[in-house]
């Protein structure tokens, strides 16, 4: 019961300083709407509906998993600054309530965007579900956790690097490619709607596998990466 | 492998002793890369004494301070802090370093309110709670303006409001008087005086311990009236050790 009153002051907190900032949405929203509006342009949708409708589902992600790494970049910053972490290490708290309270920050930001980023992917892609479109209920949250949890982690983990902006997407990317492949398969076969209808559970199962797994190794593994020097 | 099974041996002898130190250090040296921050240093910190380090740039001291906080750990040698590892300790030692350690978009209530209640505990029983923190370092509880947009003395203030309603048993302060004017360093002069004779009221110490001060600073006559040792520090080395009577 303590252990969830830490994370939730440290969702809070990084909720009230985005709040405050608004760094983290401005940005992701400004990149995302940059990429669907980019790609609309490119691939044409009102002519060629079919192939749209195929790659719709890896722009989407595509969008949201490259304005996620800006953020997560930045989402231990306010911590680095005025050495805050240090305060943070000194407290005798669970460190991984840190974590798991930032982690659920980077998920509502990104939910966030995605609220917003979702109408504007239809109308200018053109596209709505002719599969099942509820299970897209259960797909955007895995798949952005998954996103996320990563992204926090590797974010912390390259906090000391000189080269940390570039780290991130190098660490984080190959380690999300099961994760990707589930998201944007699954997101597909929900636009689509043409293939075996079980199809989509598989890729929501290796999903939540993925989830629970990296999250697990992240909680385990946070305060190495907290305390090392 | 041989220098695992001697620091263990070495933090088992130092929890055998009967506890008078706050801290110990022990052979104790520091590398960064090529540079050497501290070098085969040995002292200990009496519990209720105040040390005040002095040296210059360069000398060590904060490398010392953050080691004593478990912020980092010796490249050889062993630290202890109540007898275990700083690490163990957390609960009852506070740092407060040249950076604020403070969020800038929170005021300084938020701030101080926030890190109470990651303690679980609430706040210290002298300070009472981060309203009356704030008040005791001449801060107004209610200003609603963030951190970032405080003065330089304010943030130090409110960063020693940070330390002191954690209660701590063991208080680490690294330049503490640095961008302060010589009103507010004099008013923190007679709180950390104050706060030594604040009885601890919580953890094995309580009703027997007292409150122990480690402070780091380039302005010795603003640390001198409360300091009962003066460590000075040149080149990663202790060069000497001074003990006299408080004037505080």
């Amino acid at each position: 019961m303590n252990y969830l009153r830490q994370v939730t002051r440290h969702l809070l907190k990084d909720l009230q300083l985005e709040w405050r900032s608004r760094d983290a949405i401005n940005g992701m929203l400004f990149f995302s709407l940059l990429v669907v509006v980019v790609f609309s342009i490119a691939f044409d949708p009102t002519g060629n509906p079919t192939t749209t409708r195929q790659i719709s589902g890896g722009i989407l992600w595509i969008a949201l998993l490259f304005a996620s790494v800006t953020t997560l970049n930045q989402s231990w910053a306010r911590e680095v600054r005025n050495s805050v972490l240090d305060a943070q290490r000194m407290v005798p708290a669970p460190p991984s309530a840190l974590f798991l309270g930032k982690a659920l920050a980077n998920l509502a930001f990104v939910t966030v965007v995605e609220l917003v980023i979702a109408p504007l992917f239809v109308i200018f892609f053109n596209v709505h579900a002719l599969g099942n479109g509820w299970m897209l209920t259960a797909i955007m949250p895995l798949g952005t956790w998954a996103l996320v949890v990563n992204g926090t982690f590797f974010a912390a983990l390259g906090l000391r690097a000189k080269n940390r902006e570039l780290l991130l997407p190098l660490l984080l990317f190959p380690i999300s490619v099961p994760a990707i492949l589930s998201m944007v398969n699954a997101t597909t076969d929900v636009l689509t709607g043409d293939v075996d209808p079980i199809q989509p559970y598989f890729w929501i199962k290796l999903l939540a596998a993925y989830d629970i797994i990296f999250t697990t190794v992240c909680l385990l593994l946070f305060e190495t990466i907290l305390h090392a020097e | 492998m041989d220098e695992m099974v001697l620091e263990k041996a070495q933090a088992a002898a130092i929890a055998t002793q009967p506890q008078t130190a706050a801290a110990e250090l022990r052979e104790v040296s520091k590398v960064y890369g090529a540079f050497a921050a501290l070098r085969n240093v040995s002292t200990s910190f009496e519990m209720g004494s105040c040390t005040m380090i002095l040296g210059e740039n360069g000398a060590g001291k904060s490398t010392l301070l953050r080691m004593v906080a478990g912020l980092i750990s010796p490249s050889r040698g062993s630290v202890a802090t109540f007898g275990t590892t700083p690490q163990e300790q957390r609960g009852r030692i506070a740092y407060m370093s040249h950076a604020p350690m403070l969020y800038d978009e929170l005021s300084a209530g938020e701030n101080l309110r926030y890190f109470a209640g990651l303690r679980g505990d609430g706040c210290g029983l002298c300070t009472g709670s981060p309203e009356m923190a704030l008040r005791a370092v001449g801060l107004d509880p209610h200003l609603k303006r963030p951190v970032g947009q405080y003065s330089q003395g304010m943030r130090q203030r409110t960063s020693l409001a940070r330390v002191l309603q954690s209660d701590p048993e063991l208080l680490l302060l690294d330049e503490p008087f640095s961008n302060l004017d010589v009103e507010s360093a004099e008013m923190m002069v007679t709180l950390l005086a104050d706060f030594r004779t604040w009885p601890i009221t919580s953890g094995p110490m309580a009703g027997i311990g007292r409150r122990t001060i480690i402070l780091t600073t380039h302005q010795a006559h603003l640390g001198a009236p409360i300091a009962d040792t003066t460590l000075t520090m040149r080149a990663g080395k202790i060069a000497s050790v001074l003990k006299r009577e408080p004037a505080i």
